[in-house]
């Protein structure tokens, strides 16, 4: 089950804690993976620990020739990108009456645009082989909302309709797309909140603890996997129960 | 028939796995040929691919029948 043996996966932000599992549980199951990150020695550790199978694509996803360029190169250099896992995201958080343009700006152009940008580079290449893997990892708040994040939450909504948009036009050509919505996960993300705000959010979750990077990455691997060849268009929470949606 | 009428005849036959003598001028991608829309759009890019031309949205929407497509690299080429 889930094997990606000779399958050729493309994962974003892989230098993040969650790319960075999700990067190495495909590989193990076999895949060919493409690390992406914006920084080159965190790309080269990673790659050397993983051994063979690995290349990297240093590239910066606010700069639209630069997406444009990584999904050309990632396609050559991997001969064919079979898998894309849309990961790399940043926030940029702030009430929203104080929220200036520049941070509203920065969060949509990585978290969506670029997404965009990437996917379209990629899709055509596997529409045409007639099979495909499309999996965006948005964010539990993309559906329920969370003050101070307005603009991520925009930013991961909006994630969920592209894909849904997608899955609808591209189903015929065995290309799926789907979302995996993360709650709170152990992370550098969530390493910024102090005590008393991880107290409040453990009150909030029914398993009383915060994810770890492998339980998203479980869920990747089985939307990459031949498996979950009949599932496309649906956003899969890994939550610990703390929004049943 | 012209070396462009050839090119696109190729790429019909090879994109929706047509049968050749199938692929006659006056055939409808859609009608007589079973593409659906997405496949289209798929061929006005392996098109524009292959004769090194840009096909616009509103050009590409009244390109209907192998013969059109002809035409319009044909023109474009002049």
């Amino acid at each position: 089950m889930f094997d990606l043996t000779g399958r050729k996966a493309l994962v974003t932000g892989a230098t993040g804690g969650l790319g960075e599992e999700i990067a190495r549980m495909l590989h193990a199951q076999g895949a060919i993976v493409g690390l992406h990150g914006t920084r080159v020695e965190k790309l080269e550790a990673l790659a050397a620990e993983l051994g063979e199978r690995v290349h990297i694509f240093p590239a910066n996803l606010s700069d639209r020739d630069e997406v444009k360029a990584l999904g050309e190169k990632a396609e050559a250099e991997l001969g064919g990108v079979d898998i894309l896992v849309n990961n790399a995201g940043i926030t940029k958080d702030g009430l929203f009456v104080r929220m200036s343009d520049a941070d509203w700006d920065a969060v949509l152009e990585v978290n969506l645009t670029a997404v965009f940008r990437l996917t379209r580079e990629l899709t055509h290449p596997m529409m045409r082989r007639r099979h495909g893997r499309i999996i965006n990892i948005t964010s539990v708040v993309g559906v329920t909302g969370n003050p101070g994040q307005a603009n991520y939450c925009a930013s991961k909504a909006g994630m969920i309709g592209f894909s849904k948009s997608l899955a609808q036009e591209i189903a015929t050509r065995n290309v799926t797309v789907n979302c995996v919505a993360p709650g709170f996960i152990d992370s550098a993300m969530t390493g910024k909140l102090n005590d008393k705000q991880k107290e409040a959010i453990l009150g909030a979750i029914p398993m009383k603890r915060m994810g770890a990077g492998a339980d998203i990455a479980a869920a990747v691997l089985y939307l990459a996997s031949n498996e979950a060849g009949y599932v496309t268009g649906q956003t899969i929470h890994v939550n610990g129960g703390m929004a049943m949606i | 028939m012209s070396d462009i009428a050839e090119r696109v005849k190729k790429i019909v036959i090879d994109h929706l796995g047509v049968d050749a003598d199938k692929v006659v001028e006056g055939a409808s991608f859609i009608d007589d040929l079973g593409a659906d829309s997405l496949d289209t759009v798929e061929l006005v890019m392996a098109f524009e691919e292959e004769f090194g031309v840009e096909i616009p949205d509103d050009a590409a929407d009244s390109i209907l029948t192998v013969g059109d497509a002809v035409k319009f690299i044909e023109k474009a080429q002049a």
